[in-house]
């Protein structure tokens, strides 16, 4: 008797939702779902429209490349970009230039985030490390990191250290901010719970705080590692002899935008699978947080 | 066990250069092994004084004492049971439960058994492998409960936590709280915004009233046990709520005076 009422709450909502059958009101009401704020829809219904967007760039650069609206001087084709990246990959050990930039990312994300996480995670729970601290991580936040470049390259010179540093300088500062701010915002009374059921303050920071952490940090390692990108092309802009950006830089000395293009399809390819990879990670580790994003 | 005295307590906070005085002067008693309900207004202190039970807050002046113990901190021996939801998301229902045991080492084995026995006999153990993501509000809370009580507490203290559920969900609810009461008597204090629950679930009402928090009267609820819903709608029960409504009425009147 006791557990039916609650139970019976969950009928409730599960009742309200549309049956499968009635054809022409089930269709008109799966439109009428989709225009609803936050309503979730289904998987062939996500895919459909996620590659109708994609399908929907390319077509509209077909048009205006094989229409011959543009010189292909500045837009070279689809297919003249696909060989050409195809050319990269395959005689001019493009994959090597790709392997570089992975690996400056892979330092200079890891340095960064080693030391990120932990600092912002007490910033945000601890007053006095915050108080400490803080202020200077805000303020450095406003600096540009593109702007250290000159002042990177007297001290580390044009190698590997000074591309790691100028991602670092992006990723760190901003970073920590955002880790500060997930554990700041981790629910008190989940601290005051664990201390009514007996709990040290370790074993609140330990066995609490930190795994409620957990999700929002990774979250917001995947944010930052797009901008962990964006840095690092920049400083192959600058200076370097290998990777993506330093292809880029070198195709535009030529005006050939057919690599310039396939270049940039490749920091995105990139993006994409490192963000799926974090999205299959936050799943893996967190398998209670499902249907909450 | 233990009977939970509050002595002369005082409770200032400073907020923003602006002293608030959340209680004022509150002396009460719930002797040991009954159920106590506060009630009053918005902001007359009810949170503040379980706060200062649970010793998450600190008194100003006076002191709270748990079976003649005065708190000078929380401890396992009294339990908490907030209105928002606080199980731990990454935990299942058992890993909830067990928490308190585990912080304080017992054997996992142990662990398993009492968890398995406490969710049995609060009839939970259908979601003992569920996370708190998949569990109603009204089972959340129970969860909840029994998580305060795998601790066996002396006391357990409850910041209105039927508050965010429905009508149907929460006299489910208040009955599961009865039952588990009635079986082992612990003393609770229970604070609650709603009349009919108070005087539903408690042998004592204390009603209070606002800026400053004070303590305005204490209702003895005369009402037999084991009570079923039936006792809603007696004369009684319509006296008793009649009684706290025009108390808490009165105070509001006062304080906007
Ligand atoms: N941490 C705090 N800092 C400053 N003031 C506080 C704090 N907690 C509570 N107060 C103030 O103390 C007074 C009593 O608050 P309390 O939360 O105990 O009331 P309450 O009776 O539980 O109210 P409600 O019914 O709304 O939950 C209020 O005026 C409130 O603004
Ligand atoms: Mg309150």
């Amino acid at each position: 008797m006791v557990e039916t009422h609650a139970r019976d709450a969950a009928d409730r909502t599960a009742a309200t939702a549309p049956g499968p059958q009635l054809p022409l009101r089930a269709r008109r009401s799966r439109l009428s779902t989709a225009m609803r704020p936050k309503e979730p829809i289904s998987r062939p219904l996500a895919l459909a429209l996620t590659s109708g967007c994609f399908l929907l760039v390319l077509a509209l650069w077909s048009i205006v490349s094989y229409g011959e609206l543009v010189d292909d001087l500045f837009l070279p084709t689809p297919s003249a970009t696909a060989d050409r990246l195809y050319q990269l990959f395959a005689n001019e050990g493009f994959a090597g230039d790709v392997w570089s930039s992975t690996r400056r990312i892979l330092i200079a994300f890891a340095l960064s985030a080693v030391v990120a996480v932990p600092l912002g995670i007490a910033i945000g729970s601890f007053r006095a490390v915050q108080a400490f601290i803080e202020p200077l991580v805000a303020a450095v936040r406003f600096m540009p990191a593109t702007a250290f470049i000159p002042l990177f390259i007297i001290w580390f010179g044009i190698d590997e250290t000074e591309k790691v540093a100028v991602i670092c300088m992006g990723v760190f500062f901003p970073l920590t901010l955002l880790v500060a701010d997930v554990s700041a915002n981790v629910q008190k009374n989940l601290l005051s719970i664990a201390y009514t059921l007996g709990a040290s303050n370790r074993q609140v920071f330990t066995r609490v705080l930190l795994p409620a952490c957990w999700p929002g940090v990774i979250d917001n390692l995947r944010i930052a590692m797009g901008w962990a990108w964006t840095y690092l092309i920049v400083a192959e802009l600058v200076s370097a002899e290998t990777g993506i950006g330093h292809s880029i830089l070198n195709a535009g000395r030529y005006m050939d935008s057919e690599t310039v293009i396939a270049g940039i399809l490749t920091i995105g390819a990139l993006g994409l699978v490192s963000d799926a990879l974090f999205r299959l990670l936050h799943r893996r580790l967190f398998p209670y947080a499902k249907g909450r994003r | 066990m233990g009977a939970i005295q509050i002595d002369r307590v005082t409770k200032v906070y400073n907020a923003d250069r602006r002293d608030v005085l959340a209680l004022d002067d509150v002396s009460l008693t719930i002797p040991d092994g009954e159920f106590g309900c506060i009630v009053g207004g918005s902001g007359c202190g009810k949170s503040t004084l379980l706060n200062v039970i649970a010793g998450l807050e600190p008194p100003t002046e006076g002191a709270a004492l748990v079976g003649g113990r005065p708190v000078t901190g929380p401890g396992p021996d009294r339990g908490m049971v907030f209105q928002s939801y606080t199980l731990y998301p990454w935990l299942r229902v058992r890993e909830n439960v067990e928490f308190g045991p585990s912080l304080a080492g017992t054997p996992a084995k142990e662990r398993h058994g009492q968890s398995d026995e406490l969710l049995a006999q609060m009839g939970l153990s259908e979601f003992a492998d569920a996370y708190p993501s998949e569990l109603s509000g009204g089972m959340q809370q129970r969860v909840a409960i029994v998580r305060a009580i795998a601790n066996d507490p002396d006391v357990l203290l409850m910041d209105e936590p039927f508050g965010a559920l429905d009508a149907l969900t929460r006299s489910g609810a208040q009955r599961f709280l009865t039952n588990l009461w009635e079986q082992r008597r612990r003393t609770i204090a229970f604070v609650t915004h709603d009349i009919d629950e108070a005087v539903f679930l408690a042998d004592r009402v204390y009603v209070m009233s606002p800026r400053p928090g004070r303590l305005r009267k204490e209702v003895v609820i005369d009402l037999p046990r084991s009570r079923d819903p039936e006792v809603l709608t007696t004369p009684e029960f319509a006296d008793y709520k009649r009684e706290i409504l025009e108390l808490i009425h009165e105070t509001a009147a006062e304080t906007r005076a």
